[in-house]
């Protein structure tokens, strides 16, 4: 309770001022559609029930989501289940790549000196660097040879999510107890046995971090590589076509939704995390 | 012809760097990524040219440099549009609303309790999605960007903060009050100085986050200027010549403002134990 009682105290505060807000901000479009001999309980009504409020109400929010998720077959492109699919799809086949080509990489930055000089200094730079903005252009790219639907978003996804887990692994791979590894020497073990007997199980308290950085960017990754085409499908479309009709409570709806995919796997690392932590009785 | 060529230089690049790589003197130390990176250029350039890959695929590094120099005008009117106006006002104002936002709760230890948790979790969503909003309450203009930026920074600069904030140790507390120092003082000569080492990382973080953000948000909807215009335009008239020389601006824009925060960084905290 002791951690409860707070959060919810701010939320209440923040859904306070968000009826507020709305208030204020739709206030000049709901007098201007009221009759004029409306009184002004009768224009903040209309302020808060709008259709296509400048800020929609968090009722009206949670309305859409509920009308989105349980309103339609999941297979309709009206659902909003359908949508999130689309993205989280090709943001979790994304995910998978960076998984195996970042851990391959880390492990070639370990073991290979010439790659650890040569790479490791790009890695860190590009940590700076807005990856996002080539989203476009391999989109447009890859629709040309004729790669559309789920593969370019899968290597946007990708391509952001690598980063994170590339540099945490290689840090977690790294990160043993010099001691244990002259323990290890002393037993005359070989490369392989070093690196799956202590380097791969000591890195795995910097991999689980990584991930829980990487799973979100790779759902940025996967709704912004649905921008630039116009896609039909998937939150980044709804996000779009929302703001082509000014039908802000789709927006909302497909942001919320969003920020529920994320969450969603960030416990889904967490899950892992905890499996892992109970298979090796107790301990990352 | 072209498969020889890259093959030979394939070979002594590689071998050019492992033995770069064997050497522990700083400056070949320093070199090797250098190498590595105009080997990349060299053999990026031979393929494309050598095998005649078109140009609406991927452009040579030459082609490239060419379109940065051919466009520099519009290039520098992107950059004022995305950068001047939009990254750094919103980068200061979120990062600035973060700091004292994390002072604040520092004073309230209920309230943080019901903020931080929440501010960690916004932390982690895909913020980027408020842009279409943004445009709608604020224009097409850069003031729509500089708001996406303000909100994608605050959330890090206050969840960072705040973490440094309350990580002050309590020897140092308590010496502060045998000073008869108030909470005032405490908080400008001890507390905010050794928050000092989070505000720099997320000051950092949130520096590749406005790029990102700005330029995003650019994707829907702008005025005809602005880096993320630029590509998301000339990448569908596939001129990817100028998308890519964006590309490198806003690398170099990216990497230039990290390096710059990261040498600050150095001189404001040079007592902490990673720079002695």
């Amino acid at each position: 309770m002791g951690k409860v009682a707070p959060v919810l105290v701010v939320l209440v505060i923040l859904t306070t001022l968000w009826y507020g807000a709305a208030l204020a901000m739709n206030w000049d479009q709901a007098q201007t559609l009221a009759d004029d001999d409306a009184g002004w309980t009768d224009v903040a009504t209309a302020a808060l029930t709008l259709e296509r409020p400048l800020l929609p109400t968090p009722d009206q929010v949670v309305g859409e989501m509920i009308r989105g998720v349980f309103g339609y077959n999941v297979v309709s492109s009206r659902s909003l289940l359908f949508h999130a699919g689309v993205t989280a799809w090709a943001a979790s086949l994304g995910f998978m790549v960076a998984l195996i080509a970042g851990m391959t990489l880390a492990i070639g930055i370990v073991h290979i000196r010439t790659l650890d000089r040569a790479l490791m200094p790009w890695l860190i730079v590009s940590q700076a660097v807005p990856v996002l903005a080539i989203a476009p252009m391999v989109v447009v790219v890859l629709g040309n040879i004729g790669l559309t639907g789920v593969t370019p978003k899968a290597l946007i996804a990708g391509w952001l999510s690598f980063f994170p887990i590339t540099t945490g692994m290689v840090k977690g791979l790294r990160s043993s107890d010099p001691m244990r590894r002259d323990l290890l020497r002393t037993y005359s073990a070989t490369g392989t046995q070093v690196f799956m007997k202590l380097r791969w199980p000591d890195s795995m308290a910097f991999l689980f971090p990584a991930m829980k950085v990487a799973a979100p960017l790779a759902l940025v990754g996967a709704i912004v590589a649905e921008l630039p085409t116009g896609a039909q499908a998937g939150l980044g479309a709804r996000l779009l076509t929302g703001s082509y009709y000014g039908h802000t409570p789709q927006i909302w709806a497909a942001l919320f939704m969003a920020a529920i995919l994320a969450m969603l796997a960030v416990a889904a690392v967490d899950g892992a995390q905890a499996l892992l932590v109970r298979a090796r009785g107790g301990r990352l | 012809m072209t498969t020889m060529l890259l093959i030979a230089s394939l070979a002594v690049g590689g071998s050019a760097l492992v033995l770069l790589a064997r050497d522990e003197r700083p400056a070949f130390r320093a070199a090797t990524p250098v190498v590595f990176g105009g080997l990349v250029l060299w053999l990026w350039q031979v393929v494309c040219t050598g095998y005649g890959v078109p140009e609406v695929l991927l452009p040579p590094p030459s082609r490239i440099g060419a379109a940065i120099i051919g466009h520099l005008p519009t290039l520098g009117q992107d950059f004022q549009q995305t950068f001047l106006r939009a990254v750094i006002p919103g980068w200061l104002i979120g990062c600035a609303s973060g700091l004292l936002a994390a002072i604040a709760l520092d004073a309230s230890p209920f309230l943080r309790r019901g903020v931080l948790p929440l501010s960690s979790l916004v932390s982690a969503m895909p913020i980027v999605g408020i842009a279409p909003i943004m445009v709608m309450w604020f224009s097409f203009d850069w003031q729509s960007k500089a708001a996406v930026v303000v909100v994608m920074t605050f959330f890090p600069m206050l969840v960072n903060a705040a973490a440094g904030i309350g990580q002050t140790g309590a020897m140092e507390a308590d010496l502060m009050r045998s000073y008869g120092a108030g909470y005032a003082r405490t908080l400008l000569k001890l507390r905010l100085p050794s928050a000092l080492p989070f505000v720099f990382n997320a000051l950092k973080l949130n520096a590749t986050l406005a790029l990102i953000g700005a330029i995003v948000a650019e994707f829907f909807g702008t005025p005809i200027v602005g880096m993320g215009f630029r590509i998301s335009t000339e990448a569908a008239r596939l001129n990817l010549d100028v998308v890519w020389a964006e590309i490198v601006m806003a690398a170099l824009a990216g990497s230039l403002s990290f390096a710059l925060l990261t040498l600050v960084e150095r001189v404001v905290t040079f007592w902490h134990p990673s720079f002695r």
